[in-house]
């Protein structure tokens, strides 16, 4: 019903529009290159330092369900979903505030037939493009380094993508309420603190059951679950847990945003 | 002052030229209000622009044309009131309204991360036209806008006047039926200026319907078949500029200034309408020359002496006993 809604409302051309707009950006700004190359590099040196070095001292983990996999195979799928998560974030949080209040871009676009709800999807499915080269990247890395069979990563691709598009949806909406600069520093602390507690470098098993509760209510703990689930090949009906609450938080927050632009600036 | 605009709408209505008779307004408003909290930024105007019109609105600081402007260009919703726009509701048909309007914002928001002629082709695909369309029609304006030589510059280094004449031929993208400039050519040199009005005057030959904003008479005199006067957020006066010099001032207009500090009003009484001014002293005449002559016969000695026509700036000053750029 939610997508019907959307569809009717949408016109693929002045999302496509809202995309092109950004596909042009980045190729007149030659600086913006190493900024998307510094955000593939992120997840993969964690994954190094932690996932191979930490994983020499830790050994082996034997999951939920029973099986024994080495701690880098449990680690990196984690590492993959925070790719996704962190993809989507770049985009969707710093660069949109910029162009809903200084650049004056969507403004602009505003006086266009252009809806709030299009400038959102339109921003997200950028934030995608750009996630998914990541995501892509890492897979090829993980494959090359056995930590997932070709099958297995083609299957998590993708789950990442959902990922991307819930952060997406959800940094946008959180964007929009930002007064400043300086709230982006509560913002990325609260990044890094899902980075630590969502299942990411340890069995939410192992954590005091009341903070296995709350994590359970984190998304990043769903998007990892998923994604893992995906990577390492153990499928449960409880992924589809994780699906809904992805789907719900993408399009929370897509109507969220859409909403606050509209609020913003059509004063 | 209600009689005072009905009698102006009486001289107006003769005036008002083209097929607008029998069509109906591009434009039609009535008791329009916009309210920014309890603050009232528009209170309750009534207007209608015919197609092929170039209508203005005139005003000091503050007189709410922005606020107006975008009302009609549905980026801003009435607060109360009635408001159509191309004949249409801007509340339930906005992106099919903005689909047809062309929309020149009070300040440039040119999109920093493209350079110019990237600006317009990515308008162009907002208002969904193809690539090869949108790369057309961005060939076309940067002539228009005299920025064949700038097309691959980005957007940050360009002089105020060249960023203007983009954002105006941005507005021209979609080639609309009704373009909306709101105040086009502040900030501009003498020079900058004389293109921007001669590049508007050829829209609007071309059959372009126009509202603008400005706060210079000049300007309107130059652009305008008719315009209302703006102040503290109601219409204070409508008409063509001629007919509104007409009513609210004489054709010629003499400023004096004198050395002296005193007060010369009494001994200009009986000339013309007396305007006492910080620096000056308007004195409002049919016949200038002879109003000078007049002045000089009284024993006054101004230390200079300038006679001129009248311009909106005199109708401003009467109707609001205001300056109007201050
Ligand atoms: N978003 C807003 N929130 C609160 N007040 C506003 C807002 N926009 C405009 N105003 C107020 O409404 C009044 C009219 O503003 P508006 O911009 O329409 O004037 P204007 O005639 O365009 O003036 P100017 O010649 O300076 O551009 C001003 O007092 C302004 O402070
Ligand atoms: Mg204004």
């Amino acid at each position: 019903m939610v997508s019907a809604m959307l569809a009717a409302r949408l016109s693929p051309s002045r999302v496509g529009a809202v995309v092109g707009r950004n596909v042009g950006a980045l190729r007149s700004g030659p600086s913006y290159w190493l900024v998307l190359v510094s955000g593939f590099f992120e997840p993969v040196l964690y994954l190094l330092s932690i996932g191979v070095g930490v994983g020499a001292l830790v050994g082996d983990l034997r999951l939920p369900g029973g099986r024994v996999v080495e701690y880098a195979v449990f680690v990196a799928p984690a590492m993959l979903a925070v790719s996704a998560m962190s993809g989507a974030l770049a985009e969707t949080t710093f660069n949109l505030f910029f162009k809903m209040r200084y650049a004056k871009t969507f403004e602009a676009v505003l006086a266009t037939p252009v809806r709030p709800l299009e400038i959102a999807v339109g921003e997200l499915v950028w934030a995608m493009v750009r996630g998914s080269l990541y995501t892509a990247a890492f897979l090829v890395v993980m494959v090359a380094l056995g930590l997932t069979r070709v099958g297995w990563a083609l299957a998590a691709f993708p789950a990442t993508l959902l990922v991307g598009l819930a952060f997406g949806g959800a940094g946008m909406a959180v964007s929009t309420l930002m007064r400043g600069w300086q709230d982006f520093d509560l913002l990325s602390t609260g990044q890094f603190a899902l980075f630590l507690f969502s299942g990411t470098f340890s069995p939410v098993g192992e954590y005091p059951p009341m903070v296995e509760v709350l994590v359970g209510l984190t998304p990043l703990y769903h998007a990892v679950e998923l994604v893992r689930g995906l990577a390492i090949g153990e499928l449960g009906w409880g992924l589809l847990g994780d699906v809904a609450y992805l789907l719900v938080m993408t399009v929370a927050g897509l109507a969220f945003a859409a909403r606050r632009i509209h609020r913003t600036l059509c004063v | 002052m209600a009689v005072a605009v009905a009698v102006v709408r009486g001289s107006v209505v003769g005036l008002c030229y083209g097929p607008g008779v029998s069509e109906q307004p591009l434009v039609r408003a009535r008791g329009l209000v916009k309210r920014f909290g309890d603050f009232v930024a528009v209170d309750g105007i009534d207007l209608e622009v015919a197609r092929g019109e170039a209508f203005g609105f005139l005003g000091p600081n503050g007189a709410g044309k922005s606020s107006t402007m975008r009302m009609i260009g549905c980026v801003s919703m009435p607060t109360s009131g009635e408001l159509r726009v191309l004949g249409m509701d801007p509340v339930r048909e906005g992106p099919r309204i903005r689909a047809r309007l062309g929309v020149c914002p009070q300040l440039d928001n040119l999109d920093p991360d493209l350079n110019v002629r990237e600006n317009l082709t990515t308008y162009a695909r907002y208002f969904g036209l193809s690539r090869a369309r949108a790369r057309a029609r961005a060939e076309e304006l940067l002539e228009f806008a005299q920025l064949q030589d700038r097309a691959a510059s980005r957007v940050e280094p360009l002089s105020g006047g060249m960023k203007r004449r983009l954002t105006i031929a941005r507005a021209m993208v979609n080639e609309p039926d009704l373009v909306l400039l709101d105040e086009p050519t502040t900030g501009l040199d003498p020079q900058a200026r004389h293109l921007l009005w001669e590049r508007l005057f050829r829209l609007k030959q071309g059959g372009t319907t126009l509202v603008l904003t400005t706060h210079y008479m000049d300007e309107a005199e130059q652009l305008c078949d008719r315009l209302v006067v703006m102040d503290g957020g109601r219409i204070v006066a409508e008409g063509s500029p001629r007919s509104l010099i007409e009513t609210y001032s004489t054709p010629e207009v003499v400023e004096l200034r004198f050395a002296d500090e005193a007060d010369h009003s009494g001994k200009l009484a009986g000339i013309g309408r007396v305007d006492p001014l910080p620096d000056r002293v308007l004195l409002y005449a049919d016949d200038g020359d002879a109003a000078v002559a007049e002045v000089h016969r009284r024993g006054l000695a101004p230390s200079s002496v300038l006679v001129r026509r009248s311009s909106l700036e005199d109708v401003f000053l009467q109707l609001t006993g205001r300056t109007l750029v201050d």
